[in-house]
């Protein structure tokens, strides 16, 4: 790349990620005194006026009809395309499963380094980004610096706030990009039913783990909820191993942030504490004693959910009263 | 072909081919990260750090099962599987394990390049699976759960020019085509590409084997090759100098938790305080 890379590009497939990762990029942006691009890709796109909005100085747009639905390859050449043109010396990518594929393959392809998942960000005397991310299955928070240009970052999903828009005036540049039919063919595709079930903004949230013999089980947790007002959630197994819920609660799925979490046969891995470290209140019950979620928690009840559950739903009610 | 750290016996058999040139030996390359056991890993009460020093290796778990799943499509199709890792003298008992799960081979990159970040890895990986060669399908975790950073498949995709398959919870293969489900946030999707490619796997994908006694035994006798840096034409400096994410600091958060345990002779009574406790911690505000 050459030397004069100046400015900073943020890219998310999702616009509310993006319009998030303009916050982050603006306050980058700020101290590096650039300016702030926004990168747009896909087939007939539109809400570059939206970008602006939020805080870019310039939209660069790569719109082509072999970029209707996200694919690695064709997404590739576009964000590469936009790069070259644009030669920001940071980009941003949001951290969703898709941009966890997108993002090393461009970092590769730039010869330049990435890191994953940061939650926060800055840059230091000698214009380097520094950022904070998860590490040791996440238990721990690593600093990490980028010594090599582009530096490159994927941000998750409410890392950042959204910037409050205000009438700004931006520029929106097209881009001519050659786009590559993807080598990986989508044959079959499935919508998930359910999206988003709100945990992240949850203020109470009572969870499942293996503690759960029987699917049917989980209405012992879904009165309790009703009673204290709450979301349910569950441990990765509950999920992605026997497919009774949509989404789970850890490092590789939601990250929650409650008043109070009450985890109801969940052991407690490394992985879900990741996931639950920013809960207020933690509450388990567990049947057996020496499991790692009593480490994790403020208070823990060791017995049997099966017994204990009802027992707090109907103490609970009482108290409602 | 480059030094051997090795001794003779371990070499390989035969002479391999150009990457690509030779799939039909049908070889799917499992790449294993040897890392710290999480579980075993303690904080440091006075600095916050991690101590590692000292904590038992084992494969990544993620990896684990690309490399289950590598045996599972071998025993149906036939080729070979080949354990490769980047690593130290200690990756030598993570490597055995491969070799008694199933791999045929293995296959560690053993120099001085601890801590380089994924850039420099994928550089040394790709070397590495170049001059291994003759393979149909790469296949990793998802991440390693050390370092999470999803980094190293769809990298080594990008320097081989291949096509990649991120996220596979299932894997099947037929002429020449694999075919898999892959798991997003708002869709399931099936996909199909062509051999070879680079396909990266979700815990769910399978339960790895534990290896019986008489395979341990056997992952004795099976060849373990050892490059340098240099048997793969690159030089330890150039790729310290390459690795471009300098870590500063690795710091556990520090999240003080009451850890009391409600004590009661029933069931029913300890829900009962739990149900004050919960009240009292604001469970019931609107």
């Amino acid at each position: 790349m050459t030397v004069d890379q100046k400015g900073v590009m943020v890219y998310s497939e999702e616009r509310k990620l993006e319009l998030q990762l303009l916050g982050a990029g603006r306050e980058l942006a700020d101290k590096l005194e650039v300016e702030l691009y926004a990168l747009l890709v896909g087939a007939g796109v539109a809400g570059t006026d939206d970008l602006i909005e939020h805080g870019a100085d310039k939209v660069y747009v790569v719109d082509d009809a072999g970029l209707a639905r996200f694919a690695v390859e064709p997404y590739r050449a576009a964000v590469l395309g936009a790069v070259r043109k644009a030669s920001p010396e940071i980009l941003l990518i949001g951290a969703t499963k898709r941009g966890k594929e997108l993002a090393p393959r461009v970092a590769a392809a730039l010869d330049t380094g990435c890191m994953t998942e940061c939650v926060r960000l800055d840059v230091d005397e000698e214009r380097r980004l520094v950022a904070e991310r998860l590490t040791y299955g996440g238990s721990c928070i690593a600093t990490e610096a980028s010594r090599r240009r582009p530096h490159m970052a994927t941000v998750p999903t409410r890392a950042f706030p959204i910037p409050q828009p205000s009438e700004g005036t931006g520029d929106v540049v097209r881009l001519e990009v050659e786009v590559p039919e993807p080598r990986a063919v989508v044959i079959e595709r499935r919508e998930k039913t359910r999206g988003d079930l709100g945990l992240e903004e949850a203020p109470i949230i009572v969870s499942a783990g293996r503690g759960f013999r029987e699917r049917e089980d989980l209405r012992l947790l879904e009165e309790l909820a009703e009673v204290l007002g709450a979301k349910i959630g569950c441990s990765r197994p509950i999920a992605a191993d026997s497919g009774w819920l949509e989404e789970w609660i850890g490092l590789s799925g939601r990250k929650v942030k409650p008043r109070l979490y009450l985890a109801c046969g969940i052991s407690g891995t490394v992985q879900h504490a990741a996931g639950i470290r920013d809960a207020q209140i933690i509450v388990a019950i567990n049947r057996d004693e020496a499991a790692n979620i009593f480490e994790l928690s403020d208070y823990g009840v060791v017995g049997d959910l099966y017994r204990v559950l009802p027992a707090l739903t109907r103490a609970l009610k009482e108290k409602a009263e | 072909m480059g030094p051997f750290r090795c001794d003779k016996a371990n070499r390989p058999r035969r002479m391999y081919l150009p990457y690509r040139e030779d799939q039909k030996l049908g070889r799917f390359i499992a790449l294993l990260k040897d890392i710290a056991d999480l579980n075993e890993l303690k904080i440091d009460p006075a600095t916050r750090r991690p101590r590692v020093e000292g904590v038992k290796r084992r494969i990544s778990d993620v990896d684990k099962r690309a490399l289950e799943a590598a045996i599972r499509l071998r025993e149906e199709h036939g080729g070979e599987v080949i354990a490769l890792s980047m690593g130290d003298d200690r990756t030598r008992a993570a490597m055995l394990e491969a070799l008694a799960m199933g791999a045929d081979a293995a296959y560690i990159v053993n120099d001085d390049l601890a801590g380089v970040d994924t850039l420099a890895t994928s550089k040394v990986l790709a070397a590495a699976v170049r001059k291994i060669g003759g393979f149909q399908l790469i296949l990793c975790g998802e991440m390693s759960l050390d370092g999470l950073s999803s980094q190293v498949g769809p990298r080594l995709a990008e320097l081989l020019d291949l096509p990649q398959v991120a996220y596979a919870r299932r894997l099947t293969m037929e002429d020449g085509r694999m075919r898999a489900e892959r798991d997003l946030e708002d869709v399931d999707e099936v996909v199909e590409v062509e051999l070879p490619a680079v396909v990266s796997v979700v815990r769910e994908i399978n339960e790895p084997r534990i290896p019986s006694l008489m395979n341990i035994m056997r992952a004795k006798r099976k060849p373990t090759v050892e490059w340098d840096a240099a048997a793969l034409g690159l030089s330890t400096d150039v790729i310290r100098e390459t690795s471009s994410v300098e870590v500063l600091k690795v710091e556990a958060p520090l999240v003080e938790r009451k850890r009391i345990v409600v004590e009661a002779e029933t069931a029913e009574a300890a829900a009962e305080r739990l149900a004050e406790i919960i009240l009292a911690e604001g469970g019931l505000e609107v």
